[in-house]
Parts: structure tokens; sequence; C-alpha cells
């Protein structure tokens, strides 16, 4: 009698186990199904352009007249600028991040660290669209009067009014803080406090202790910080189209810009056959970057991981 | 007390309604026959109808069918945006009932059979922020402003301020109009490109310097809208041809319209009523004389 109860538990015990273990497998096809079906998807949608056009011509390509009767679809000034936009944002908000971190988990105190920490995290909350928001109301203003006194009676530059890369850049670097800082202060947290003290043992000032000891030791988690800012700066697209100006031109800090997000937002509404075609592919060399980006960061992680 | 009340209002309704229906019966006894045979239509086509076309004339052809739709509910409107030239060649190829054509046709498109039949007149207006003192523009300015050959408004008379050129993005209806009038098609240096006619609106008013365009019917007292060549943006000057940067709207049929279908028929008899003409002039649209 016992022993037939505890049976059927044992086998309903199993039966959950099945179902549970089914559902999460279930889930789990879904997520890597989500990303080759999206894989494939981009490459079938943006190669055809690259046959149609030329390789070099697309990719290499400085002029881009989709419209015109004999279109040119070249898309190396806008490739040009991601890269520029989003280099130039992180060489500023590194540091300012880095440093942030620093503070945050080495220098100040705890009351004033418990409110630096959550201004941090609410800045990585604020939506992109406020970001883009606050750029075209305060930045884009001031950028237009600085433009007005650099080129004051200069008769080729063309005038933008302050939507230019150097607003994207400085709206990026502020976008990319919270992620650095998060990042970089939690695997400065992990640092062992044996080593800090070993250092200080040793004579080192504080200052040495944090730049040559702990830093040294969260390299990694540091990088992967670095990496996470330039997967979010090359990614975003909302606030960059409302402060960059978006004509096609060189990354020239006083040009308006188009970066290869805001490409594909400002021109898929209307866009048709091949001009349609292209845009795809601008989708796919953006995607093809942000997997690199990825990649990267799989191989600090598993970097870090292995060190550990 | 309310229910009470509103059931009075209803049942007065309800009279009056039965009064004017009636009203309406005996009317229609000793009318002329032109007026039986449309309510006749009215009552019994059902069918399809097809458009396809202009991208431009989206707004127009959504607002056109769905309020078409209401009056006939036993006709199906279906609306394809697939461009001006698009439309006219699906026309001629007979997938389609109507084609949409933002321009006027071409020769090679009446010969081909289209017959244009505008519905409406879209303006497009030059705008500046409200401070600046320029007023009227000739042609030939607008285009060197827009080529990027005048770059300040003092070469044009104007305050020592720089120009920023503003439009929208390639592929944008009002785009390929505005520099097809001007005949600079691709020949644009614009300081900002944007994707919508909001954004041109606000970029133009908070930017001292800027010049932009947009839909006639959207300018408000944020800018400024700019006369051409001495003719002021207004309707009356876009309806009697002389404000150069207007194009029509065409709903092209293959052949006569009175020699489509019943469901067209119904289409363009609906378009020329008094409600047809109501939904046009409410998307800010000029009807044509």
């Amino acid at each position: 009698m016992a022993n037939t109860k505890t049976n059927s538990k044992v086998k309903t015990k199993n039966a959950v186990e099945i179902t549970a273990k089914g559902i999460m497998t279930v889930c789990a096809v879904i997520a890597v199904f989500a990303v080759f079906s999206i894989t494939l998807y981009m490459i079938l949608k943006g190669t055809p352009a690259f046959v149609k056009v030329g390789v070099p011509e697309l990719l290499f390509g400085s002029v881009w007249k989709p419209t015109a009767k004999v279109p040119s679809y070249g898309i190396f000034n806008i490739i040009l600028s991601s890269i520029v936009g989003t280099g130039a944002s992180v060489l500023i908000g590194v540091p300012v991040g880095l440093l942030t971190a620093v503070f945050l988990t080495d220098i100040a105190d705890k009351k004033l660290s418990s409110v630096v920490q959550p201004a941090v995290e609410l800045l990585a909350a604020i939506p992109s669209v406020i970001y883009g928001l606050l750029g075209l109301m305060l930045l884009n203003p001031v950028m237009y009067r600085l433009e007005k006194l650099i080129f004051a009676g200069s008769e080729t530059h063309t005038f933008t009014g302050g939507s230019n890369m150097l607003s994207a850049i400085i709206v990026l670097a502020i976008m990319i803080l919270p992620t650095v800082v998060n990042v970089s202060a939690s695997s400065i947290r992990a640092v062992s406090g044996n080593l800090r003290a070993a250092s200080l043992a040793l004579g080192a000032t504080r200052l040495q202790t944090i730049f040559r000891v702990v830093i040294p030791a969260a390299k990694s988690g540091i990088l992967t910080g670095v990496v996470l800012g330039i997967g979010r700066a090359l990614g975003e697209a909302m606030a960059i189209n409302m402060v960059a100006g978006g004509s096609v031109n060189l990354p020239l800090p006083f040009n308006s810009v188009r970066f290869l997000t805001t490409q594909l937002v400002s021109e898929m509404g209307y866009a048709e056959g091949l001009h349609r075609q292209v845009l795809f592919t601008v989708g796919l060399v953006l995607f093809v970057f942000i997997l690199a980006i990825n990649l990267l960061l799989q191989r600090l992680r598993k970097k870090a991981t292995d060190n550990e | 007390m309310f229910k009470t009340l509103n059931k009075r209002i209803a049942a007065v309704l309800v009279a009056a309604l039965a009064v004017v229906s009636l009203a309406g019966c005996g009317a229609s006894g000793s009318t002329s026959g032109a007026q039986e045979t449309t309510k006749a239509q009215a009552e019994k086509v059902s069918g399809t109808i097809a458009l396809a076309g202009s991208t431009s004339m989206e707004k127009l052809c959504e607002a056109l069918s769905e309020s078409f739709m209401e009056k006939y509910p036993d006709i199906t409107v279906t609306v394809e945006y697939t461009g001006s030239g698009a439309g006219i060649e699906s026309l001629a190829k007979g997938s389609i009932d109507i084609g949409n054509a933002s321009r006027g046709l071409k020769d090679g498109e009446k010969e081909a059979g289209a017959v244009e039949n505008i519905v409406a007149i879209d303006g497009i207006a030059v705008i500046t922020d409200k401070n600046n003192a320029a007023s009227d523009l000739s042609t030939d300015n607008l285009k060197d402003i827009y080529t990027g050959k005048i770059k300040n408004w003092k070469e044009l008379g104007g305050a020592d301020e720089a120009i920023v050129v503003i439009g929208r993005e390639a592929g944008s209806g009002t785009r390929g109009a505005f520099e097809e009038l001007l005949k600079i098609e691709d020949e644009c240096a614009y300081a900002q490109e944007l994707d919508s006619t909001g954004g041109v609106l606000a970029k133009v008013a908070a930017t001292p310097g800027a010049i932009g365009y947009v839909s006639l019917d959207v300018v408000n007292d944020t800018v400024k809208a700019l006369a051409l060549n001495g003719v002021e943006a207004t309707e009356a000057n876009i309806v009697a041809g002389s404000y150069m940067l207007s194009r029509p709207f065409v709903m092209a049929t293959k052949g006569e319209v009175s020699a489509q279908k019943a469901t067209v028929q119904t289409w363009f008899s609906y378009i020329a009523s008094e409600e047809g003409q109501a939904v046009i002039k409410g998307l800010g649209l000029i009807l044509p004389q």
C-alpha cells in the first residue's frame, strides 16, 4: 500500500520534471531559432543589393543619391560616420565612466556613493528619445553658436544649424556612461581586498594602488564594459536621428551626418526597389558590426573566467 | 429624469426622421431622372475598386476610401502605394481600376489610354523662421539656395545670417515634388535631412536663418511662408496656377470616367459630391476648378 503511494509520487515528480524540461527546451529553441532566422533574413535581404550595385561601389562609394535618375548608392560616408561617431563617443565616455567607477568603489564614502550609484543607474533607464530631445533643445543651439563663431565668414562651409557630428558624439558619450560605469564598478569591486591591502602595506599610495593594482586586476571586466558601451553607441538610432542633422556627409565635427542606424530609420518609410534593398544592406552592415562586437565580448568574458 | 428626457429627444428625432424620409420619397417622384439614377446606383452598386500609385496621395486615398466605404458598404476599395509611375503602369496593364499620380500625366501615358482626372491640388510652401526679413524669393534664388550657390541671406539683401537649408529624406513625396518642380532633382545640398513634415516645421521655427519646405496645409504661425516670384503661397494663387510650387493629384482611368464600371463611376461621383469635396478640403488640399 505504502509502496504504491511512493511510486505514484515518484511518477508525478517525474512527469513534472519531464514537462518542465520540455518547456525549457522549447524556450531555448525559440531563442536560438530567433537568432538564426534573423541572421538568415538579414543575409537574404541584404546581399542582393551587393550583387546589383557592386561591392566596392556600395561599400566604398561616397555619393548617396538613391532617387536620382542615375542613382548612386555609396554608403562609405555613412559607415565612416558610424565608426567615427562611436569611436569618439567611447574615447570621451570611457575615461569619464572609468573614473566614475573608481570614485564609486574606492574614493567616495558610503553616503556619497549611495547617492551617485542610483543616479548613474537612473541614467541607464532614461529612454534614448529623451536624450535626443535634450540634445535637440539644449545642445544644438549651443552648437550653432559655436559653428557661427568658428566658421564666421566662411564661403565653403554649409551651415547646419547646430545639428552635427559633435552633438551626436556628446549625446552618445553620455548614453554609454551608465554601461561603462556599472560594469567597471562591479568588476573593480570584485578585486580581492587582499590585493589592495598588500599594495598599501608595501607603501604604495592610494592612487598608485588604484591605477597600478586595482584597475589592471579588473582589466577584463572594464574591457567588457567598454565593448558593451561600443555596442550601445553603434546601435543607437533615435537620439542620433534627432541631433545629427541627417545629411550624408564626411564625419567632420561640424558636418551634418548620417549613421547606419539613422539611415534605416529615416529612409525606410518611402524607399522602394533597389533603394529599399540597399537599405537592407545597410542593415546587414550594421548587423555584422554588432555581431563582431559581440563575438569580441564573448572572447573577453571567456578570458576573464579563464583568469579566475 | 435624464432617462425620460433622453427618451423624449429620441422620440422627437425618430418622428423628424420619418417626416424627412417621407418628404424625400415624395420629392424623388417628382424631380428629374438624373437624380433617380444616382440614387438607384447608390443602393445597388456593389463590387470592388482597386487603386494603386503615388505614395504622396496616401493621406488623401485613405480618407476618401474610408468615408466612401462608410456610405457604400457594398463596395470595397483597396489602395496600394507603389509610386506614381508604377500606378499608371498597372493601370495600362489593366490590373487596377484607377492609377494615382501626384503629377500631371506624361504624353506617353496619355497615349497608352490613361485619362487625367485631377481630384485635388497639393501646394508646397517655402518657410523660414519668423524673424527672417525675407518675404519674397525668385525661383532662381530659391534654386541657388537649395543647390548651395547662395549661402547667406545677405546675398539676397537680408541680414548677415547663414542659410541653413533643411529638407526631407530621399524618397519623400514632398522632396520629390519640390525638387521636380524646381528642376533641381538630386542637386540639392541639404544641411539637414529630416524624416517628417513636423520635424521640418519645428527645426525651421527654432533655427535662425533656416529655410525649409512643407505641405501648404501644415504651415502655422511658428514659421513664415515666403512668396515666390511675388506670388503669395495661397490657395487662390495655386488654383489660378500662378504659384509655381504646386502639383496635381491625379486619379487616372483607362478611358473616360463615363466608360468605367459602375463602382468606379460611383467613386468619382462621390468625389465630386459635397461630401467628397469636404474630405479633400479637410486634408488641406485644394480643389481643382
